[in-house]
């Protein structure tokens, strides 16, 4: 296809688009709409995804020790807890480290207070355990209180886990990510219906055009030229806008949720992070709609 | 063409065994009754149509066996003129027939001067800049047959050219049809204008009941209507 061809198709495609005003404004409408729902699913989704993946990080049991536990009978619980077959890691923190984490992770108001303790630790030994799979905890838990009642005293002074919390949350969140995807899926169809029929109206009254250029010898390919730029501009407008709405209303929320609840854990995921993979989504997912629904309604009037 | 057969899907025998050969630069007319099957005769050359049975030939292209997405190039070759004109209302009568040039990607410069051309072969050069609704029907149709014939087609195809103009008018676009045939181009030209037909002499093609009847070299129109 010749660059001036090309030209001529930009230049109709969006002349068109201004001549058919309230029609372009109702396909730009159902991409912006259709896709603003999209992409508000897309980002709960990816929310709910990474609250999910964070908390399936922090299925842990920690083993707290007695203070009377030597540093060689550490090594030799530590090897004995390492070689429980579902067990991925152990990973021993002194009572030193514990602190100093825990002091990091502290609000800096409290600080100050916190940095007294250093001179007289409160906080015990410890041996963090994950396994590679959230299901085997309890498993890994009856063999650790197994080892401990082997003992005499007995080395661990308390063993902690939370694990039906963390099952019950993995299954929440898998249907969350299912619904979120079949509700997209079902949204970019409608939307694309949608385009697709309000552009077929506006192709609806330029009939008599498409039947001259097929008269004087029009390729399909060049009568759909115009129709493909139409498309395009459609899906490029509502999508963009889209965005912005979007993301603009998404970093207000983060920022809301920051100063209200200011809780480490729950964070939503910063508009820098996510912002432009979904603005990037968005657009490729406007383009395309606006593209397909624009040329699959023009394929009947070019049947020869 | 030959023993062309065309039947429609509502079962109606619109041309029952049509054979008929029509050479290079030649003019003719094909009359008949009204649903004698002459529109549907010439649809079947540019292609609007395709023969239940039956071979045709239009400029070395078997139709018959034409692929759908070459049919454009076939179209190319032709030119096409209707009763009702069928021009695109918004453009003006230079941009109707510049259309024609564009939608083949003719390079721009070539279209400006041809378009000209035309425009001035058709005497309408001062008119280029009006819209078909300010025109009156003869000029419409003289729009109409140069855009037909911009792309220099050697056939041009003509369903009724006259038949909505008035006596006077439909004299001056005859005249412009001659004109072209005689700078090489085929003429096939169906009508109901039995003054034109009997004072014009070309060759007469009747078709009646979906058969020709008759061939003539330089034929009368033959019907009392």
């Amino acid at each position: 296809m010749k660059i001036s061809t090309v030209a001529r198709h930009v230049r109709e495609g969006s002349r068109s688009l201004v001549r058919n005003g309230w029609m372009a404004f109702a396909s730009i409408s159902a991409v912006a709409i259709a896709l603003f729902m999209v992409g508000a699913f897309v980002l709960l989704a990816a929310n709910v995804n990474e609250l999910a993946e964070q908390v399936e990080s922090e299925v842990e049991v920690r083993v707290f020790l007695e203070r009377s536990v030597d540093a060689a009978a550490v090594k030799e619980l530590e090897s004995r807890i390492a070689s429980i077959p579902t067990v991925r890691e152990v990973k021993f923190v002194s009572k030193e480290e514990a602190l100093e984490d825990f002091i990091r992770k502290a609000d800096p108001k409290n600080r100050g207070t916190l940095e007294e303790l250093r001179s007289e630790n409160p906080l015990p030994d410890s041996f963090v355990v994950r396994t590679a799979d959230p299901r085997d905890v309890a498993g890994v838990v009856a063999a650790l209180e197994a080892m401990n009642g082997e003992r005499a005293p007995a080395p661990f002074e308390k063993i902690s886990y939370a694990q039906g919390t963390v099952e019950k949350l993995v299954r929440i969140t898998d249907t969350l990510r299912n619904v979120g995807l079949v509700v997209v899926v079902l949204l970019s169809f409608s939307a694309v219906f949608l385009i697709s029929n309000t552009i077929q109206l506006t192709i609806f009254a330029r009939q008599r055009e498409i039947a001259i250029m097929r008269l004087v010898g029009a390729t399909n390919g060049f009568i759909r030229g115009p129709f493909f730029f139409e498309g395009l501009l459609v899906g490029l407008i509502g999508s963009t806008a889209t965005a912005l709405v979007l993301l603009a209303g998404y970093a207000e929320l983060v920022r809301q949720t920051e100063l209200s609840l200011g809780l480490p854990m729950f964070r939503l995921i910063p508009v820098d992070d996510i912002g432009w993979k979904v603005a990037v989504l968005l657009v490729a997912l406007g383009l395309f709609v606006g593209v397909w629904g624009s040329v699959m309604s023009i394929r009947k009037f070019l049947r020869v | 063409m030959h023993d062309v057969w065309k039947i429609y899907d509502n079962g109606s025998e619109a041309l029952r065994g049509i054979s008929v050969n029509i050479g290079a630069n030649e003019f003719v007319y094909v009359v008949g009754p009204s649903g004698a099957g002459k529109s549907t005769f010439l649809k079947l050359i540019y292609r609007e149509e395709r023969p239940t049975k039956g071979q045709i030939f239009v400029n070395g292209f078997n139709l018959d066996k034409l692929k759908r997405r070459k049919v454009p190039y076939l179209r190319r070759s032709i030119g096409v003129v209707f009763q009702d004109f069928k021009l695109l209302p918004k453009l003006t009568a230079y941009e109707n027939i510049a259309f024609a040039m564009e939608v083949v990607e003719a390079p721009r410069r070539l279209i400006r001067k041809r378009t000209m051309e035309v425009l001035e072969l058709v005497g309408l050069a001062d008119k280029k800049d009006r819209l078909p609704g300010q025109l009156s029907g003869g000029e419409q149709q003289r729009v109409a047959i140069a855009r037909a014939i911009v792309n220099n087609p050697k056939i041009v195809v003509a369903d009724e050219p006259t038949g909505n103009l008035d006596p006077e008018t439909s004299w001056g676009i005859m005249k412009l049809l001659e004109e072209i045939h005689f700078r090489g181009a085929t003429i096939i030209m169906a009508t109901h204008n039995k003054e034109i037909v009997n004072r014009l002499r070309k060759r007469v093609i009747a078709i009646e009941g979906g058969r020709i009847v008759r061939d003539e070299p330089r034929g009368e129109y033959g019907y009392e209507d």
